[in-house]
């Protein structure tokens, strides 16, 4: 034993030890307060970001509209009746004079306020659609809620010039705002009271089939492989680093791959939906493999070696007991770059989607584009609509994000593993 | 009354490495058919390693090498034309720590059978579950709910479902790695009833810590330390008189 003085018996009740258990519980405060803050200052950039979209998206998803009355009998318009049943409608309408009629209406209702000016570039169409519904009203007077024109439809939601304010004020009663339908079934236009929605939605939904049809089998069958098959050796730590690698290139560089593989080698169609499927889902696979990996090996060893001491074989192993029980990890994963690549414009803007694209993709190698890229479109615009139209597709595109945020929420949920 | 039948398994100068380290070396032992046989020994000793080579579960280990060869009814199980998934149907497992799988028990208990296709039909495979949880001593306390995950169990009952699901691909081996040693001691001595009532049935080869257990279940007891077989015989023989020192030793709780 060593000579040192015995131990003097510690104090826990001195004023030493007191003022530790003080310090301690400033400590412990004090780190939750800042905890606190962290989650309250959040919060508050969410309700600010959420709020400010919505009170300035909300108006894009409305329209103006101007009562008009159209005496269509007095258009005397030369339509046979019997064209205005099937395909041919629109085409005898319109060969009828039927948006001469309308500017006309418009011209003899409001000779001092602009006449057909204010009425929007595609208002006549909506009459069009309800004499098709209703070919009775081509035989007298009916008033017809028609959209319309731009600065018009800025004053009456209370930020327009003031010449057009007076205007508004001299229609009063005329004037009503509805729900514009068209903004959730058009495409783009230069128009801001005719543009669309629906064409960069379409886009996007497109695009993402074709990342997630080829970035989810490829990016599990290589997480698959690399954890249950490869051999761990230099190479395939080559791999896992350019794997990792992979997932942190920013993603316009992907665009410029894109450029030049896809369109420049195999010259595939420019500013196409596949084509951006096909870039994103490049930028996507690693995100994939990388989740897949991990939610791979966190599967416990001894269920493989239960399947393996009832004589499965390798492949039995990874699809009936490794797969199933990692699947929630890899679809959250799968999920997360997914919404990642959503919400990915510079990668497009290299392969040509920044395209002024006025109809919906029908097909995979239609022009398209998608909905971040419509907001930088139309965020660049100079006609003042497009500010709350650009907002609106902003709130589009989140809840689309939301939407696909929640199914990976419900699919973790439907596939997980009570142990 | 034994020694009339031909040695189930036999291993000749097996030697297993990983990487460099040598795990077993120069081991020669023949597993005698439908009776029990213990493996004992100290902690690293080799024993669980020597159990896994007798159904290449070391396979699955990239580093471990194995040399020597170890016969099944006199086919070398090493051999290329040898299918290491009928093996293992043939050689079933039962480990350490209970791991059902997270399905339903029937589930558990079927999921060997439909893979080697062994069950005729939905009633065929119903018949199959039913009867290795009767064997297994499960079926009394899970017949009304099959459906259950096989997780929900109690340790003692997982384990039970364990063999219930090895028994259930009609293995002729039963290669059990301490079968106990996660278990209370009455799960326990329900576990070793079980190994009694499975003899003369399944030739078991049992690795434990627990000396008193191998004296309980088995007719054969091997003493391994340090990688090596220091003794093998009639279990009567090794617990009351052991030719070697080391074995005495251990057995009298002297090291390990």
């Amino acid at each position: 034993m060593s000579d040192a003085p015995p131990r003097t018996p510690t104090d826990w009740s001195g004023e030493l030890m007191q003022r530790r258990i003080a310090r301690r519980y400033r400590a412990e405060r004090r780190f939750r307060l800042l905890g606190l803050a962290a989650i309250a200052l959040s919060a508050a950039f969410l309700i600010f970001l959420l709020g400010s979209m919505l009170t300035r998206g909300l108006g894009g998803f409305t329209e103006t509209r101007i009562a008009l009355p159209i005496d269509l009998k007095a258009a005397k318009l030369a339509v046979d009746p019997a064209h205005l049943k099937g395909r041919g409608a629109d085409l005898a309408l319109t060969g009828a004079g039927l948006e001469d009629a309308v500017d006309t209406a418009a011209n003899a209702a409001w000779p001092a306020q602009g006449g057909s000016a204010l009425l929007a570039d595609g208002a006549w169409l909506r009459v069009r659609e309800a004499v098709k519904a209703d070919p009775t009203l081509l035989n007298g007077r009916a008033t017809f809620d028609l959209p319309a024109a731009t600065a018009i439809d800025i004053a009456y939601k209370g930020k327009g010039a003031a010449e057009d304010e007076a205007t508004v004020a001299a229609l009063g009663a005329q004037l009503s705002r509805g729900f514009n339908r068209d903004f959730l079934t058009g495409a783009d236009s230069t128009d801001p009271t005719r543009v669309g929605i629906w064409g960069a939605l379409k886009g996007s939904l497109m695009t993402m089939f074709v990342t997630i049809a080829l970035a989810f089998p490829i990016g599990v069958l290589a997480a698959l492989y690399l954890e249950e098959y490869a051999p761990h050796n230099r190479w395939t730590d080559l791999i896992e680093v350019s794997i990792n690698n992979l997932a942190a290139v920013p993603s316009i560089i992907f665009g410029l791959l894109g450029l030049a593989v896809f369109l420049g080698t195999f010259g595939l169609p420019r500013s196409a939906a596949i084509v951006g499927g096909l870039t994103l889902a490049l930028m996507t696979m690693p995100v994939i493999v990388i989740a897949g990996r991990n939610a791979i090996r966190a599967v416990p060893p001894s269920i493989r070696d239960a399947a393996l001491g009832v004589g499965a074989s390798p492949v039995q192993v990874v699809f009936h007991h490794v797969l199933p029980l990692a699947l929630p990890g890899i679809l959250t994963g799968t999920i997360i770059g997914v919404a990642r690549a959503l919400g990915e414009t510079a990668p497009l803007l290299m392969i040509g989607m920044r395209a002024f694209i006025a109809a919906p993709p029908e097909k995979l190698t239609d022009p398209a584009t998608v909905l971040p890229v419509q907001v930088f479109l139309w965020s660049d615009e100079v006609n003042r609509g497009f500010v709350e139209k650009t907002s609106a597709a902003i709130v589009v595109l989140l809840v689309l994000l939301l939407a696909m945020n929640g199914l990976a929420i419900y699919l973790r949920n439907k596939f997980e593993t009570r142990w | 009354m034994r020694d009339n039948k031909p040695p189930k398994m036999t291993a000749g100068h097996v030697n297993v490495f990983y990487g460099d380290n040598q795990a077993i070396s120069d081991v020669s032992i023949d597993i005698p058919q439908d009776e029990v046989t213990a493996f004992i020994g100290p902690s690293g000793c080799g024993k669980s390693t020597f159990l896994r080579t007798l159904n290449r579960m070391n396979d699955t280990v990239a580093s471990a090498r194995v040399t020597g060869e170890i016969r099944l009814d006199g086919a070398d199980i090493y051999a290329r034309e040898m299918d290491v998934v009928q093996l293992r149907a043939r050689v079933g497992m039962v480990f350490q720590k209970p791991n059902p799988f997270p399905k339903t028990i029937y589930e558990n208990v079927a999921y060997g059978p439909r893979i080697h296709g062994l069950a005729k039909g939905r009633a065929g495979l119903d018949r199959i579950v039913e009867e290795s949880l009767v064997r297994a001593g499960l079926w009394n306390e899970v017949k009304d709910r099959l459906g259950d995950s096989g997780t929900a169990l109690s340790g003692g009952q997982q384990q039970r479902l364990c063999i219930a699901r090895a028994i259930a691909v009609d293995p002729e081996v039963i290669l059990m790695d301490e079968p106990c040693s996660a278990l209370d001691p009455v799960a326990t001595a329900r576990i070793e009833e079980l190994i009694h009532e499975l003899r003369g049935r399944y030739s078991i080869v049992i690795v434990t810590h627990n000396m008193q257990q191998a004296a309980r279940v088995s007719q054969k007891t091997a003493f391994f330390h340090l990688g090596q077989l220091i003794e093998y015989g009639d279990t009567s023989d090794i617990f009351t008189n052991p030719r070697e020192e080391r074995t005495k030793d251990y057995i009298t709780g002297r090291y390990g």
